[in-house]
């Protein structure tokens, strides 16, 4: 399996990564700080591998995303969170092997990969960093709205870009004033000749400011779902701008902005799809964008639930480590147990959408609604068996459960998660 | 010239798995533990690759000895850019007992078979750290070798390699064919893309038996016993350099 920088040669030219390596290879048990950021690659993990039922060729990309996450973002992971730092050449390098179009078709510079392969890939990169996986799943998501709805013209003017990250895409649904209730949205697109004249804002828009394309769900209709149509806004069109750059507690990898429209020209050539298709054409994009946010949530618990279990092993109390305690190795097995329950709803939904299957939007609802509900949960309870050291931003464990927090919020509420679910139990005949 | 190189590649335990010595202390715990490449071996594929991509050799083919698993290592090689692989079959006892001097007439066999211009093969494989497979397979082909490479480059048909002696770095100029070892600092091992892993799927891996190429597997090595190494002792503190001296003069270190 490919291992693209040994790592125990990088052991020769960094100390703290020796000393795990010691650790390691002296069978010692070193009660050590968790040298921050160094994820195993390869989670050896028996019972919660990432890696049983997929095909040869699925453990191969697992086994890259795995490498870079393990090599190119983890060591980063935290100077990233604390500088908020926008990885912009880390992301250009996960493009350079395939990551910035991974279900993108490839005669415009995408993968042609399925939702499957698409899960694996970003649970295993967020094993590196959650907020930036997140954001690299949400310019996949972009980039294939585009694939999927545009022509000929604009998968070729656009998608190229993106799948190299040369250009970064943003989505731009939610506003101030229409969260959840989405379809109630303000922005307004008159048409004027050839072009549509966009006024109105957007709210939280992940990488707003430092993209360069944003896909924006506007109104050009009457009210409702069926006025709104999907606009492709390029950076520097004047009458775009940009709200200041939000605080947040997680994603800090990753600016967010409010995205102002003022008599905004977008030429009308920029629309995907018919107008009053827009709507559409979101949650289309949301399906798959669910099932990308679950499985970093995946990746954030997975290696949560081996940072806890090595410090498990480490940790003295009472005269004994803390995994001879009872109450903690069932903890631990409710972990894994949830964890791979979430693993296999989320990798069911993905086949299922994959596949055009009839219960595919209901199954995304469920998956994300279960998994990043469950994998918040493994994370806090990981953090919490790190007694007062989860609590230091020296260690890993406080990262993952401030990133995958918000995967609860975004991309649809898991309430309106619910509202989704109950609407098909409810209304099917 | 066939311009074609052989690079071999070997199915290793991952290098970041914790390692188990057998309860029968009778070798290390291989069942269901994650294996990989080894990592010189990375390092010797990417230079192959690297040549062929300045266009100063024809043809990468991958080769690696053992059982089925070893077919994974030689995909892995593919999605780097290797052409094509060879799987030299090798199960059960022998594979338990296959070391340095089984493998090296293996590839010298095929090196003649292949009519190779060249062998790049990693300095050693991280579980036995042998340093010596690409010592003997140059003196079972009577080809020169250039071992513990940190630089490697064609000048006609001949090789100037850079290689990393205790005292620095030599140079030496080797004609081919030749028999190549790389050492940490060769270069970076490159990340398969995703669409060269795809492309690898198509590329052909052949199979082979050792007794086709007319190689003895028998070993001339038995393994008595594998311990884990000793734990570390606490140390003891002294005062002054007197007292250290007087230590190590106890202990008969001077």
């Amino acid at each position: 399996m490919v291992s693209p920088f040994p790592h125990f040669s990088r052991a020769l030219f960094f100390p703290q990564i020796s000393q795990n390596l010691a650790i390691i290879y002296n069978l010692l048990h070193v009660i050590t700080v968790t040298t921050y950021g160094f994820i195993c690659s390869v989670p050896c993990l028996l019972c919660v591998a990432a890696s049983y039922g997929l095909t040869d060729e699925q453990k191969e990309f697992q086994k890259v995303a795995f490498d870079f996450a393990a090599n190119e973002m983890a060591p980063h992971m935290a100077e990233w969170d604390q500088k908020e730092i926008f990885p912009v050449e880390t992301m250009r390098k996960a493009a350079e092997l395939g990551f910035g179009g991974i279900y993108v078709q490839p005669d415009v510079g995408g993968s042609g990969l399925s939702r499957l392969d698409t899960s694996i890939i970003f649970e295993a990169l967020s094993t590196g960093c959650v907020s930036t996986t997140a954001y690299i799943s949400i310019h996949n998501m972009c980039a294939w709205m585009i694939d999927t709805f545009g022509n000929t013209e604009q998968r070729e003017k656009f998608c190229p870009d993106l799948c190299t990250m040369e250009k970064f895409a943003s989505y731009c649904l939610t506003e101030p004033g229409s969260g959840s209730d989405a379809a109630s949205l303000l922005t307004t697109a008159q048409r004027k000749g050839d072009h549509y004249i966009l006024n109105g804002s957007k709210a939280f828009i992940s990488g707003g400011g430092d993209t360069d394309v944003y896909v924006v769900m506007c109104r050009t209709g009457g009210k409702g779902a069926k006025g709104i149509s999907c606009l492709v806004v390029e950076k520097g069109t004047p009458g775009l701008s940009f709200g200041k750059k939000e605080k947040k507690v997680g994603w800090n990898s990753q600016p967010t902005r409010a995205v102002i429209f003022e008599d905004c020209a977008v030429p009308v050539t920029n629309r995907l799809g018919e107008e009053g298709q827009g709507f559409n054409i979101a949650m289309k994009g949301l399906n798959g964008g669910r099932i990308n946010i679950a499985s970093c949530s995946l990746g954030a618990a997975h290696a949560s639930v081996e940072l806890a279990r090595d410090h498990l092993l480490v940790r003295k109390q009472f005269g004994e480590t803390l995994s001879n305690n009872q109450f903690l190795q069932f903890k631990l097995a409710e972990m894994a147990t949830r964890l791979v329950a979430s693993r296999l709803m989320v990798r069911e939904a993905a086949t299922a959408l994959q596949e055009g299957r009839r219960d595919a939007v209901s199954l995304c609802s469920m998956a994300k609604l279960f998994a990043t509900d469950e994998c918040f949960n493994i994370c806090n309870q990981a953090l919490q068996m790190h007694g007062g050291y989860g609590y230091l931003k020296d260690y890993a464990v406080q990262q993952f459960v401030r990133d995958i927090r918000v995967h609860q919020i975004l991309e649809g509420t898991n309430e309106v998660m619910r509202m989704i679910i109950s609407r098909n139990l409810l209304t099917e005949s | 010239m066939s311009g074609r190189v052989l690079v071999g590649v070997k199915r290793v335990i991952d290098y970041a798995v914790k390692i188990r010595v057998k309860p029968d202390n009778s070798g290390v715990v291989t069942d269901g533990v994650k294996h990989s490449m080894n990592p010189f071996c990375e390092i010797a594929v990417e230079e192959a690759v690297k040549l062929k991509e300045k266009k100063l050799i024809k043809e990468v083919v991958a080769v690696s000895c053992g059982p089925q698993q070893a077919q994974e290592t030689i995909r892995t090689a593919l999605a780097m850019g290797a052409d094509r692989g060879i799987h030299v079959q090798v199960t059960g006892k022998d594979y338990e007992t296959l070391g340095p001097l089984q493998v090296s007439k293996i590839l010298a066999a095929l090196a003649k078979k292949e009519d190779a211009q060249l062998i790049i093969l990693g300095k050693q494989a991280i579980d036995d750290d042998c340093n010596q497979t690409g010592q003997m397979t140059a003196a079972l082909l009577d080809w020169p070798q250039g071992t513990f490479a940190s630089e490697v480059s064609m000048e006609g048909d001949k090789l100037k390699v850079v290689r990393e002696i205790d005292g620095g770095l030599e140079m030496i100029k080797i004609n081919t064919p030749a028999v190549v070892s790389a050492d940490l600092r060769l270069n970076t091992p490159r990340y398969a893309t995703l669409p060269n892993i795809m492309k690898a799927k198509k590329k052909k891996i052949a199979n082979v038996n050792p007794a086709d190429l007319g190689v003895d597997l028998t070993s001339r090595v038995e393994i008595l016993r594998v311990d884990e190494p000793p734990q570390r002792q606490a140390g003891v503190k002294v005062e002054t350099v007197d007292d250290l001296v007087g230590k190590l003069k106890d202990t008969g270190r001077i």
